[in-house]
Formats: structure tokens, C-alpha cells, sequence
């Protein structure tokens, strides 16, 4: 009876929430780590501005955001969406959500404060469709870096960082003779292989081009992503063998253990390396991938309004919080990333981020595939299984014609 | 037999109760089995291979153009191998191991019992939790010189040459890809237990004075095994292949924790690939193939042991 009582107590309770009249329920991942924590500070703050609105955390864990990305479809699905939801910037939220019309267009919120013009213009177009912004932007990761070694790079005798692949494949090959790894990789989980694969066909095709590729404004048979896949290959030499077996911290960790001379991986692997006790710039160095010093591969979160949000009066109100200065400071100094806003105070971010932070207002911004950013969901895994054969297989006459393939399947230029 | 008329009300009173106690669950089997089968089947028949075309809802009959596509994968074709080898295998190691454990038990020798209980314990453990601790056992490191897990055990008893790759292993012997071979063991290592339990049943069940008459009559342990206790044996066998087949025609959550799908997929199977189409790339209707294709193969197995066990019920 006790048992009972306490059931319906509860029931009751959790009724009680969901009909509060003045919450705002914010889906994410952000279950772990920094990341959490980050978003628990910008709930406090929040707070601070709206003492009497009540906040929902309806945060999913695991997969690095898979599962809270079908929980969310689901959701959407049925009819039921969040005030407001994580999402990566781009076709993430593009294809999946706006394209069938279930999104708000929130351009006017950026306008109203004054914002619009205080983030780059090229992540504005990435998070706008037809000339109307969809979300917005709170946090800025940069992936196409390599961290490397310094103990390492003293003895393999780099005294200047690779800006071409020749110099590159020299260091991992002189890594490799003196009986070290040379580039680390980690994918049991396969996205962290196309990971490294568009940051090489960034490089080869080069910023201005590959961007084209994403408006349909060049084509994908194009012998540079060909000239990629033979650097790829040329990369594969000096990976560890058991890079199936890792996980990117993995991967990351073997750079930490004095095992592998660097890693390339988005910069929440500086993140990582900072957990694990090194100090940026002190036991580690980084450079951009060869070859796309002039682009930054943009990784970004965003949040976004559904059409029939529950309290949409809230769900503004954390939209435009969110495109605050405070609010990007606040968050990303603890997550370990960059404001999207470029405006922002450099002193409260570490050497590495304020590289980043330099990088990101001054270079061309390219959106990531695997992220999300640049193409469809479909794209992206199709493309990540193609790259999950290259990696053993290394036919690149074949890859390439699976690339064209899935390129015309999702109606990108393929002639 | 006498009917009286109270009798046939009873009968009829009991009837109604029966019928009204089964029939919330008959509704709810009809619409959340059954109905859900059927739509995947029409989800499966349609287009909706994206968000968009799922959310606004028109039904366009595409035949069997996502099966064609599927079987054309070199993924899923990958797919289907893995899962016959996986299965032969897995249903090989669980029965020899089953009925080897069982055998030992049940001589009754001292401390069988802690040992029964011992082999039984596997089974009470999630298969993630299987497949994150055997993927950290057979995790190969760097070879030759930083090996992990079990190449570290072997380089410690001086085994170097039995070191390799494990489940990074990209080899293969025809269509059977090695790397399966941890997968197998770990999913053998879990379930050999659970059949150990059920021939163990199986064999205190049959009566003594059986094998005792076999043994006047001059019959060794080997024979007294092989035609007397399997013959007798031949039913439990029969539940252990449909229950083990079962479980690994759709084995997910092991594979998942343990490989992924693993380089060149070689540890893939088709329910990662049926999970990975549905929720990863928006494609609805290819999943629902694969999830159709998946109901076939474990029809084909419990059909007809069901229609087997139906009429053995009837007699």
C-alpha cells in the first residue's frame, strides 16, 4: 500500500513539472565532463535574469549525442518537441528539421539585440536557409588540428611546424624509424577515419572549393579529393595497428603516453590533453593539418526553436540569452571551446584557444561533414563506411567512385 | 459423463472469466506485436529513405527496391556472413561447452556444486558489460612491442607467437572473417552456462535404472553417453539451438560494446547496420528492411520447433 501511494505520489509530481506553467525544458547531450557543468553554469546564470522560470534539463547520455539525436527524432516525430534543442550547426538541422518545416526562423532575435553581425558571416550562412538563420551558435570547436608530442618533436629534430605534406611525412616517418607511432588514430567508433579524411580533402581541395561543394556549385569528381585519398593512404603508413581497437582518447592518450609522436583530432582533444595534466604549449604543440592553415573546420552546437514549442515565450528569452556575450563566456571557458561570437573577451581562454579564437575570425570557415555541418545525416555515414573500407582496403580508384556515388544519391554535383 | 446444468453454467462462467483475463493482452500482442510487424513490413515496401519524406507522411509503394539495394551493399553482404559464421560457431562452442560442463557436474564430484553455480553466473551479467570488459581482454595493443590484455598474457608465458590482432584483425579464411573469433568467444563464454544449465536438467532427468541396466549389460561411460543419455538428451538440444540461434541471429548489444562494426566491418552485423540506417542516417524504410529480413531468419528457426511442440502438445 505504502509502495502504491509513493507511485502516485510520483506520477503526480512528474505531471506537476511537465504542466509548470513557466518552465522551459532544454534538450542536449551534454551529460558529462565539462560539458555538463558548462551547461549547469549557464542554467545558473539564466536564472539569475529569469528567476521564475523553471528549467527542464532533459539531457540524453551516450554515443556522443547518437542517442539524444534519435531520442529527439522521436520527439519531433511525434509531435512533442523540447522548448528548445542541441543540435550542430548546419544540415544537422537543416536537412533533418527545417527543410520539412518544423523549425522557427530566428533571425529576427539576432537582429533585435544587435548580435547579427557580432558572428562571422560565414557560420551565419552555415546556420541560415534560404537567407534566414535557424539557430544559434554557443560554441565553437576548430577540427582540423594535429597536437603533437614536444619531447617527441625535439627528438625527431622538428624545430618548425609542417605546413606541407612532404615536411609532415617526413616527421612521421623519422617518428616512426625512431621506433614511435606516428600519427595516432582511434576508430572503433569510424567517424574519427573521415575525421581526418575531410580535413585532407579540405587541404586538397582548398577552402574557397570545397565550400562550393555544399552549394552545388562544383562537383565532386574532381581529382583532388582523388590526390586526397592518395595522401590518406600515404597517412595510413604510420598509424598504429591496433587503431580499430581505440577510441579518439584513446588515440589522444598514446600522444599523452610519450607512444605516438601526434594525433589529428578536433580541439577537444586540447581539452582532453589539459584533463590529463599537460600544459598547452608547455608538453604539447599544435599546428592545422597541412595544407588548410587558411580554413577552419568548424565543429559548432546550436540551439534552435521548434514550430509549437511548449513555452516559446521562454524558449526566446534562452535564445536570446544564449547569443549574449556573458552567456558564450560563461560556457566555453569550462567546456573548453571558443565563443561563436567573435567579439568576445580573449583573457578568460588558454594559448591553445586563443590561437583558435585568432584562426576562427580571420580564416575562411569550412563546415565539418562528420559534424554535421556540411552535408545530410545519410551523406555523412554513408561517407564515413566508405572511408571505414578505405582504411583497409586503401583502393582509392574505388573509393572515389563510392564517393561520387553517394554524392549523386544526395543530389550534390557528381559530373 | 453426467452433465448437470450448474456444471455447464460453471463451465460457461469459467469460459467468460478466461476469455476476459486473456483478452487485454491478446489486444495489446494483436497491436504492439503484430500491428507493429505489419507496419514495418509497409514502412519497408516504401521511400521514406529520409526525414523529410517519413515526416510528410505520403506513401509511395517502391516494391522491393530498398531489399534489391541491401542485398547489392557490400555492407550487408558482409553482413550476412559475419552472422552464418557467427552463428555456426556460437551454437558449436555454447553445445560442446553446455554439455562438457554438464557431464562434470553431474558426476557429483566434490565441490561440483560452487563449480555450477560458477558457470551459471555469465548469463546473470548484461552483454555490454560482456562486451566492454572481453573488448579490453582482447585489445591487441601496439605488436610487437606494447602489447595489451591477452598478448600481454601471452608475451608473459613466453607465447609470443600466438600474439595477434584480435578483432583489428582485417583477415580472413574465405568468407569468414578471423576477427570474429573474440566475438564468439566472449558470446560463447556468456551463454555456455545457461546451456549448461538446461542439459544438466536434462540429465537428472533420466532415470537411473536405465543406465544402470546398460552397465549389467556392458556398456562403457563413452557408449552409456552417446546411446543412451544424447538420444534421450535429443529435446533439450533441440530448445538450446532455437534459444542460443535466436539470440544470435539478432545479437546486437555485444557486438556493439565490444568491436562496433570493426575495420572493413568485419564484426558487423546486420542489427548494428539496421540501427545504424534507422537512427543515423534517417534512412526509415532501408531499416525496416533489414529488420524485416532479421524477423525471416529467426522464423525460419522457431517456426518449426513451434509447430514441432505444438503437435507434441496435442499427442
Amino acid at each position: 500500500m505504502k509502495r502504491f501511494v509513493i507511485i502516485i505520489a510520483v506520477i503526480f509530481l512528474s505531471f506537476s513539472i511537465f504542466a509548470a506553467e513557466n518552465a522551459l525544458e532544454i534538450f542536449s547531450w551534454w551529460t558529462g565532463g565539462g560539458e555538463e557543468e558548462g551547461l549547469l553554469a549557464l542554467f545558473d546564470l539564466f536564472h539569475k535574469y529569469y528567476p521564475d522560470v523553471e528549467i527542464i534539463n532533459a539531457a540524453v547520455a551516450g554515443g556522443a549525442g547518437t542517442n539524444a539525436k534519435a531520442v529527439l527524432k522521436t520527439r519531433m516525430l511525434g509531435g512533442n518537441p523540447p522548448d528548445s534543442f542541441q543540435v550542430h550547426a548546419g544540415m544537422e538541422l537543416t536537412d533533418t528539421y527545417v527543410i520539412p518545416g518544423l523549425m522557427e526562423p530566428i533571425t529576427w532575435i539576432l537582429k533585435e539585440i544587435g548580435a547579427y553581425d557580432k558572428f562571422p558571416k560565414d557560420l551565419i550562412d552555415i546556420v541560415s536557409y534560404k537567407g534566414e538563420v535557424y539557430s544559434i551558435p554557443v560554441n565553437v570547436h576548430r577540427a582540423n588540428v594535429v597536437f603533437y608530442n614536444k619531447k617527441i618533436a625535439e627528438e625527431i629534430g622538428m624545430t618548425k611546424e609542417p605546413t606541407t605534406w612532404a615536411e609532415f611525412l617526413m616527421y612521421l616517418d623519422k617518428a616512426q624509424q625512431m621506433g614511435y607511432i606516428g600519427i595516432a588514430l582511434g576508430d572503433k567508433n569510424k567517424w574519427t577515419s573521415l575525421h581526418l579524411f575531410e580535413s585532407i580533402m579540405l587541404a586538397e581541395l582548398g577552402p574557397e572549393k570545397y565550400n562550393k561543394l555544399w552549394k552545388g556549385e562544383a562537383s565532386f569528381n574532381d581529382p583532388a579529393i582523388k590526390r586526397a585519398l592518395t595522401i590518406m593512404k600515404d597517412i595510413l603508413k604510420y598509424i598504429n595497428a591496433d587503431h580499430s581497437a581505440l577510441t579518439w582518447q584513446d588515440a589522444t592518450r598514446l600522444v599523452f603516453e610519450g607512444k605516438a609522436f601526434c594525433n589529428m583530432m578536433g580541439d577537444w582533444a586540447e581539452g582532453y590533453l589539459k584533463t590529463l595534466g599537460w600544459k598547452p604549449g608547455v608538453e604539447f604543440g599544435w599546428f592545422a593539418l597541412p595544407g588548410t592553415q587558411k580554413a577552419f573546420m568548424l565543429v559548432s552546437d546550436t540551439f534552435g526553436l521548434p514550430k509549437n514549442a511548449p513555452h516559446r515565450e521562454n524558449a526566446i528569452k534562452w535564445l536570446k540569452f544564449l547569443a549574449t556575450v556573458e552567456a558564450q563566456d560563461t560556457f566555453n571557458p569550462i567546456k573548453g571551446s571558443i565563443p561563436a561570437r567573435i567579439d568576445a573577451d580573449k583573457s578568460k581562454y588558454d594559448v591553445y584557444l586563443q590561437w583558435s579564437m585568432y584562426d576562427f575570425s580571420t580564416k575562411i570557415i569550412c563546415p565539418s561533414i562528420i559534424h554535421g555541418s556540411a552535408a545530410p545525416e545519410s551523406f555523412a555515414t554513408s561517407l564515413m563506411d566508405a572511408i571505414n573500407i578505405f582504411v583497409t582496403e586503401q583502393n582509392v580508384d574505388k573509393t572515389f567512385k563510392e564517393i561520387l556515388w553517394i554524392a549523386e544519391d544526395n543530389g550534390y554535383l557528381a559530373d | 459423463m453426467l452433465i448437470n446444468p450448474r456444471g455447464e453454467t460453471l463451465k460457461k462462467k469459467n469460459l467468460i472469466i478466461g476469455i476476459t483475463v486473456v483478452f487485454p493482452s491478446i489486444v495489446a500482442i494483436a497491436i504492439f506485436v503484430y500491428g507493429f510487424i505489419s507496419w514495418t513490413l509497409r514502412v519497408s515496401f516504401s521511400n521514406w529513405n529520409s526525414f523529410s519524406s517519413l515526416l510528410r507522411g505520403i506513401y509511395k509503394f517502391v516494391g522491393f527496391r530498398n531489399y534489391e539495394r541491401l542485398f547489392q551493399d557490400y555492407r550487408f553482404q558482409t553482413d550476412l556472413w559475419n552472422t552464418l559464421f557467427f552463428t555456426i560457431f556460437f551454437l558449436l562452442g555454447t553445445i560442446a561447452l553446455g554439455i562438457l560442463m554438464a557431464t562434470l557436474v553431474d558426476k557429483g564430484l566434490k565441490g561440483s556444486r560452487i563449480f555450477q553455480n560458477l558457470f551459471l553466473f555469465p548469463m546473470a551479467i548484461s552483454f555490454v558489460v560482456t562486451g566492454t570488459v572481453w573488448s579490453w581482454i582482447f585489445a591487441p595493443g601496439t605488436l610487437p612491442n606494447n602489447p595489451q590484455g591477452i598478448n600481454l598474457l601471452f608475451t608473459k608465458l613466453g607465447l609470443e607467437k600466438l600474439m595477434w590482432g584480435w578483432y583489428t584483425s582485417t583477415d580472413s579464411l574465405g568468407h569468414f572473417n578471423v576477427a570474429l573469433i573474440p566475438v564468439i568467444i566472449a558470446a560463447t563464454w556468456q551463454l555456455a552456462g545457461y546451456t549448461m544449465a538446461m542439459y544438466l536438467a536434462g540429465l537428472r532427468g533420466i532415470p537411473d535404472d536405465i543406465i544402470e541396466a546398460a552397465k549389467v549389460d556392458g556398456a562403457n561411460e563413452w557408449k552409456i553417453f552417446w546411446k543412451i543419455k544424447m538420444p534421450l538428451l535429443t529435446p533439450i538440444t533441440l530448445s538450446a539451438l532455437i534459444i542460443l540461434g535466436h539470440i544470435s541471429l539478432k545479437i546486437f548489444d555485444l557486438v556493439f560494446a565490444m568491436t562496433g562494426s570493426g575495420p572493413n566491418f568485419v564484426t558487423d552485423v546486420p542489427a548494428i547496420y539496421m540501427f545504424e540506417l534507422t537512427f543515423r542516417s534517417n534512412r526509415y524504410a532501408m531499416g525496416s528492411a533489414i529488420a524485416i529480413i532479421m524477423l525471416l531468419f529467426v522464423a525460419v528457426v522457431i517456426i518449426p520447433y513451434l509447430v514441432t511442440s505444438l503437435r507434441g502438445g496435442k499427442r
